[in-house]
């Protein structure tokens, strides 16, 4: 059986349409700027609607996760829907190669593929574990640098957007902003432009001041963070648009970036090698690439600093959070990450929190719903709802969770003393001076 | 004034408050989800009787759509009932709440925490109120009989389908009513806890508030029982919620205003719909009148028949039928009743008048089949007993002799077959989540006052029936609640419930994506397949016209008499009770608790005029034949006493225990010899029983994890008294690389359990217990990472002396894992020279715990096959390719012992699947396909809590049932 599907070979980058499921719409749609930079010719998909769940469901065992229904179902929609020329299509998927289910997506694809009749369409591996070797996206030095870029604008957009949209005084003003960036950032990296150092540095810091510029009224709000099982947790698909009830709810989202999954994985690798043995050399990629991440990370917490806006903790910090609640080496899915990316939600004001994750998600048993017990015990202000997402889970039910989960949030903030909230446009809230002695600091 | 209305998933509240909050009306009434205009009439009378403006706010999970439309101020409910128990009950420590949907759990002392029940939930008013109807009882009679219970019978928690598999075989046992309900109310206290409590002990003044605990005395006394303590239920406890929102209101209206705001309100929402079932009135005469022509031979059946019959019972989970035909295989009668709980009495009275009106038949044969299969026979003394999956096929082959594929939907299961030249080449049957599809139909239509058949009716023309999902009923209902919130009418709900049947049949059961897997000749059958909605459905799902016989329910009873037909000799004559005999029959039931073993089953006695006696409940066959299985065919068996046989050494270094569960099942030895050489005393936990599993439910954080992980929580819970030194679980990434697949990790439960013991196991406190990460794979690195850990821990212990232990360690694990394969080797040679068949028991080592397998290796044994376990064949197997990602250590044996079985015509594999197992979920389709393509039937049991080994028994019945008839077909060809 094994290799009696078509691989996806290097003619195909010219002739075949690559389709990517859409998992996080920002930070994926400069990916797409980055492959096509690359001369693979691609198309975000952006089909939704309950007949993607259906498929999932039709050609996938339907105890397998959430997301894995969903991108195949939404891939198998796609493919049906007449619009691609099914002999020049190939699809991508992501595998991380870890212990959970998740590095077996690409096999399911496969298997319902062939059972849909699509038995002819390559599919595409996007990994760092070495793993499909014949049929993984060929990745270069700068294709990876490219991607890697196309994936901090992409969180700092999104944390841009989210810090401003809910205080903006003119409606829609940050969602124009965002669509202008993701614009001009998609037509610069398909050119082959601005994913160097320098102009990383100036655009990010051009970026915040646009954002920064945009008038608005800082009224304390609800704010909530969202982590989670890492589809469910970007993919509007996936979450029945959280982050949108969340707005509607009058909220202030924060939706940890993506960034910091690849610094995870990174780490991982020495971290493996550290409690099971493993080459020196391993250790030394790893700590090579995380040097490398963290140079990115730098530049992307000092433009939101300088412009006044929440930063994240860098991941380097970040590392030392879980300290005795849960061990590094729990690395299937989010694994530590997650549980870190909660303790520092809550650290830094985001204590009410939406824990995301697909109905059944195994790791998360253990990092997410698992730990939760533990961060209230040492922070009583941490206000996590676990909320399951299934094809047969209904929303009212998601939607009165969370809705208890900010009833308790806004009677906390209507019982805080209350921040002074200025009437005019906002000014940053650090001194300017202040956050370069940080920015240097952290440089 | 202040108005408070709580709407919640099933009733809506209202509360009228004065200046001071006190209460001067209040009102509580059943919605049937006509929300806008229960509310809309009730505010109507609110106003009438108190003119004026009033601060208002709605609450309650059906109210907060309402409020969204109207635009009126909405509190979250259980946020409401905070609001009012600070005011009407201060000092209270916890609150208990539990309503139609919901379970709450509100600890307001010691750090406010607030919790909703998750997706999978059991403990709700819903949940009562099925289990109530199945016991055909009203909510207020299942409380008064269950103040009478006396025992305890074991009732799955996790959720209403769960549950519903432990108790209809309970009923159709004889079961008292009493004890079950007592049983059921303790079920839901232990789901309340076991998905709630997370650890948090509840203790101090604990309120019970809604409906279920408000009207149900002999709930509020189990949870007191559960929680040693005595819970108040306070004044007023349904309408809590609807006073905390009339206390939190602080927006004025007018209430005649608000009552036209609400008529005004146009719900914007819109339900996910699909196409309908029918377009025209047209289309559905042609397809009725198709399958109109499907219709089984009949002949008259006058009272002075004097021919010879055959007679089919058929005992299912809900209903009874029976058929009667002739020599020829032409029906003469046929009786299909509903089993009012009591199968028996039902029988009793057809039989009788079957044998009064016709005194000149001769009856040849008896034959029964389906869940009172035993019943019946022990009872009447039918003469013959078939698994119905044969029954089934038997029938529809009789029927249509060129079959390809059958499907069968009743009650409570979904019986698929392939069907391949003559014989059947695969079986497809539902596990417990896809189970009482059919009987939902008709509890769901029976709710809202409609007979099914009128109810499907209803659903034909539906013009955009609703999206209910498929996943299992529980999800279905709650959806539906959603979908009538949304405005859909009643004809788009029976639609949609009927696609959703089909669905589930098709993509969890069959998992069949295209018509061509199915075949070119199918037959459905079974009760639900009256219904035209579904058989549409059916039809438009898989675009293949389909062949429903008119006796559609009545399968199992023909093929069974069939069957007797088949079997009967020449001139034989049934030993079926007589006239007179049937007359004088009757039946006493004593329920008891078997103490033949540790297992105590509870079993349900049933003995018979004539003496006889049916013992059921049973899990062996000690307490009916008085022997007990030897366990030299039964390699789990032998497994089990290995580990049990070591015992703790010398002490010179201190006291170290070790939880016998998931990783440990396999690891124990290598980890005791350790220990052991290093100079501690190793203890482990004992196997697990329903008693240790209670013990640790409420500190289970996720009860969606699978039921061996659950377990971990009551063997730490026993550890943690025993006063060890320390109590060592270590997370472990990757298992034992064997050389099978592309990597060799643990799952992620199995891998990082021992951190959620860690965070959630108050027990842990003042214990040491070691978890941390390590791998046994790589022998240089966990020598040097076990020095580290446990000098930090005790200290003074050298390299030296950890590698001699890591020396023994692995020896001992070598010889423990050789001394399986050479036992298994054995009873394969054995079991070959003896002409047995050969089940492979596949699983992971865990499965070996008796209460995760609920003594399935020994029904096995029992059926006088070999029972093996796939670690012990595994080895045997060269590596090959498989078409998923082959990651883990315990699914490439699973794999191998796949391809095991079908290198070896003797041998069978029957996968072990726990409920939650995701990973399952990849491998089973893996295994099947494995299976399939060597020419072998897959079987799989998924097990979870649930005891009732009924649908376990058939599987396994209708695997070898299967065998022997393949086997016969080759002797033919």
């Amino acid at each position: 059986m094994e290799g009696n599907y078509p691989r996806f070979t290097p003619e195909m980058k010219k002739t075949h349409k690559i389709l990517i499921p859409n998992m996080a719409p920002v930070q994926f749609r400069i990916l797409a700027a980055a492959m096509e930079h690359q001369g693979y010719q691609v198309e975000l998909l952006e089909n939704c609607g309950s007949q993607v769940a259906e498929l999932g469901l039709k050609y996938v065992h339907n105890d397998t996760c959430y997301p894995a229904l969903l991108v195949i179902g939404q891939f198998l929609d796609a493919l049906n829907s007449g619009k691609y020329d099914l002999d020049h299509t190939a699809l991508i998927i992501t595998q991380t190669g870890g212990g959970c289910r998740a590095s077996n997506y690409i096999f399911l694809l496969r298997k319902a593929l062939e059972k849909a009749g699509y038995g002819n369409i390559p599919v595409l591996s996007l990994n760092f574990s070495g793993l499909e070797k014949d049929s993984s996206l060929q990745l270069t030095l700068p294709m990876i640098r490219m991607l890697l870029s196309a994936i901090y604008y992409g969180d700092l957009l999104v944390s841009l957007r989210a810090q401003t949209a809910p205080y903006e005084l003119e409606k829609g003003a940050a969602d124009a902003l965002q669509e202008k960036w993701l614009t001009r950032l998609c037509e610069e990296i398909r050119q082959g432009k601005g994913y160097h150092g320098r102009e990383i540095r100036r655009q990010m810091d051009e970026m915040a001041r646009d954002f920064a510029a945009i008038p608005v009224k800082r009224v304390p709000k609800v704010k909530v963070g969202v982590v989670g099982e890492i589809y469910v947790k970007y993919s509007p698909l996936g979450n029945n648009d959280l982050e949108k009830f969340l707005a509607s709810q009058d909220c202030e989202v924060n939706l940890p970036g993506i960034l910091g999954f690849a610094q995870y994985c990174a780490y991982n690798i020495s971290e493996t090698a550290r409690l099971y043995g493993g080459s020196a050399l391993m250790k030394q990629v790893s700590g090579l690439v995380l040097g490398y991440l963290a140079k990115s990370e730098a530049v992307m917490i000092r433009a939101l600093k300088d412009h006044g806006f929440h930063a994240p903790l860098p991941f380097q910090e970040l590392t030392k959070l879980p300290d005795d609640i849960i061990g590094m080496g729990c690395k299937m899915g989010e694994g530590w990450l997650l549980t870190a990316e909660m303790i520092e939600l809550v650290r830094s004001g985001y204590g009410n929190i939406v824990c995301a994750q697909p109905f059944g998600c195994l790791p998360n048993h253990i990092c997410g719903k698992g730990m939760i017990n533990q961060i209230r015990a040492r922070y009583p202000e941490a206000n996590i709802t676990p909320i399951d997402y299934d094809p047969g889970a209904t929303r009212v039910n998601q939607e009165n969770r969370i809705k208890l989960m900010l009833a308790v949030a806004r009677e906390r903030l209507e019982a805080a003393p209350q921040e002074k909230a200025s009437e005019t446009a906002e000014t940053p809230q650090e001194t300017p001076a202040a956050a370069t002695t940080l920015a240097q600091a952290s440089a | 004034m202040r108005v408070g209305l709580d709407v919640g998933s099933t009733t809506i509240k209202c509360v009228v408050l004065d200046e001071d909050g006190q209460l001067l009306y209040s009102t509580y009434q059943r919605h049937f989800s006509h929300i806008t205009e229960k509310t809309g009439e009730l505010l109507s009378a609110v106003a009438e009787r108190f003119p004026g403006k009033a601060l208002f706010a709605v609450s309650g999970s059906a109210g907060m759509g309402m409020a969204e439309d109207a635009d009126l101020p909405f509190v979250q409910e259980v946020f409401a009932t905070r609001v009012a128990a600070k005011r009407l009950a201060p000092g209270t420590d916890c609150i208990i709440e539990l309503g139609g949907e919901d379970a709450k759990i509100l600890f307001l002392t010691n750090g406010l925490e607030v919790r909703m029940n998750g997706s999978c939930a059991g403990g709700t008013g819903a949940f009562i109120d099925q289990m109530a109807t199945l016991l055909r009882m009203t909510p207020e009679e299942m409380d008064t009989a269950a103040a009478s219970a006396e025992k305890t019978y074991t009732i799955a928690s996790r959720c209403g389908v769960f549950a519903k598999s432990d108790i209809q075989p309970l009923i159709n046992q004889g079961a008292k009513p009493a004890d079950i309900a007592g049983s059921i109310y303790r079920a839901v206290v232990n789901q309340t806890i076991a998905g709630l409590a997370q650890g948090r002990p509840i203790q101090g003044n604990v309120l019970y508030l809604g409906g279920p605990l408000t009207f149900s005395r002999c709930l509020r006394r189990s949870f007191d029982e559960a929680l040693h303590l005595t819970g108040t239920c306070p004044e007023n406890s349904l309408y809590y919620v609807a006073m905390g929102a009339a206390f939190y209101a602080d927006q004025s209206f007018d209430l005649r205003e608000l009552c036209q705001r609400l008529r005004r309100r146009k719900s914007l929402r819109s339900y996910r719909s699909q196409p309908p079932l029918f377009t025209s009135e047209a289309e559905y005469q042609v397809f009725h009148d198709r399958h109109a022509r499907a219709a089984v031979p009949r002949v008259a059946f006058p009272a002075d028949y004097a021919g010879t019959v055959h007679i089919g019972i058929d005992s299912g989970s809900t209903t009874v039928k029976l058929a009667v035909i002739d020599e020829d295989g032409n029906l003469l009668f046929t009786d299909y009743q509903p089993n009012q709980g009591s199968p028996v009495a039902i029988l009793q009275k057809t039989l009788l008048t079957l044998r009064r009106e016709h005194p000149g038949m001769h009856v040849a044969s008896v034959t029964a089949t389906g869940y009172g299969e035993d019943l019946a026979k022990a009872a009447f003394h039918a003469d013959y007993g078939v698994v119905e999956t044969v029954a089934h096929f038997t029938a529809a082959r009789h029927f249509l002799p060129e079959v390809d594929f059958i499907i069968d939907i009743g009650g409570q299961d979904m019986k698929c077959f392939q069907i391949r030249q003559g014989a059947i080449s695969n079986i497809f049957l539902n596990e417990a989540c896809s189970s009482g599809c059919g009987s939902f139909l008709q509890t769901f239509a029976h709710a809202l006052g409609y007979e099914v058949k009128d109810f499907a009716k209803l659903g034909l023309f539906a013009d955009r029936p609703v999206d209910l999902g498929s996943r299992c009923t529980v999800f279905m209902n709650s959806s539906v609640k959603q979908a009538q919130k949304d405005g859909a009418s009643i004809e788009n709900i029976s639609a949609g419930l009927s696609i959703s049947v089909v669905k589930n049949a098709l993509y969890k059961v069959i998992r069949a994506s295209s018509a061509e897997e199915l075949g070119r000749h199918v037959v459905v059958q079974g009760g639900t397949f009256y219904n035209e909605a579904v058989l549409r459905a059916f039809e438009k799902e898989m675009g293949v016209e389909v062949i429903r016989p008119d006796i559609a329910g009545l399968m199992g009873a023909y093929g069974a008499a069939l069957y007797g037909k088949n079997k009967a000799k020449p001139g034989q004559k049934s030993a079926l009770l007589t006239a007179e005999e049937l007359e004088a029959f009757h039946q006493e039931t004593e329920s008891k608790l078997c103490q033949g073993c540790g297992n105590h089953c509870q079993l349900t006695v049933n003995t018979f005029a004539d003496g006889a006696k049916l013992v059921s409940g049973n899990r062996c066959e000690k307490p009916v034949t008085g022997k007990s299985e030897d366990g030299a065919r039964n390699l789990c068996a032998y497994k089990q006493k290995l580990l049990l046989s070591y015992k703790p050494g010398e002490n010179r270094r201190g006291k170290i225990g070790l939880p016998l569960v998931l990783g440990f099942w396999e690891l124990y030895p290598f980890w005791q010899a350790f220990f052991t050489n290093l100079g501690f005393a190793v203890y482990h936990s004992p196997l697990s029983t329903r008693e240790l599993y209670l013990k640790g439910q409420g500190t289970i954080p996720s009860d969606t994890a699978c039921f061996p992980a659950k377990l971990a929580h009551g063997h730490i819970a026993f550890l943690a008294k025993l006063g060890l030194d320390a109590i060592f679980y270590p997370c472990m990434s990757y298992n034992i690389d064997e050389g099978k697949g592309q990597n060799h990790y643990n799952c992620p439960v199995v891998a990082y359990y021992p951190e959620v013991l860690a965070g959630n196991c108050p027990e842990l406190t003042g214990t040491k217990f070691i978890y941390d990460y390590l791998g046994i794979h790589n022998r240089p690195a966990f020598e040097k990472r076990m020095e580290e850990i446990l000098n930090r821990e005790f200290g003074g212990i050298s390299r030296r002396e950890i590698r001699a232990a890591a020396d023994a360690a692995y020896q001992e694990y070598a010889r423990h894992m050789a001394e399986i394969r050479t036992e298994g080797q054995r009873i394969l040679e054995r079991a070959r020279a003896e002409g047995r068949r050969i089940i492979v028991l596949a699983g992971r080592p865990y499965h070996m715990d008796p209460e995760v397998n609920h003594g399935i290796d020994a029904l096995i044994a029992q059926t006088g096959a070999a029972v093996v376990t796939e670690d012990s064949v595994s080895h045997l197997v060269e590596p090959f390719p498989t078409t998923v990602l082959n990651q883990w250590t315990y699914h490439a044996r699973l794999y191998a012992a796949a391809k095991y079985c079908c290198q070896h015509p003797d041998c069978d594999l029957v996968q072990l699947v726990s409920f939650g197992c995701g990973v399952d979920a990849i491998t089973t389709d893996e295994t099947r396909e494995i299976l399939e393509q060597g020419g072998k039937l897959y079987t799989q049991l998924k097990i979870d809590e649930i005891t009732n080994l009924g649908a376990v028994r058939i599987r396994l019945r209708s695997l070898f049932a299967a065998l022997e008839e393949r086997e016969e077909e080759g002797k033919e060809t």
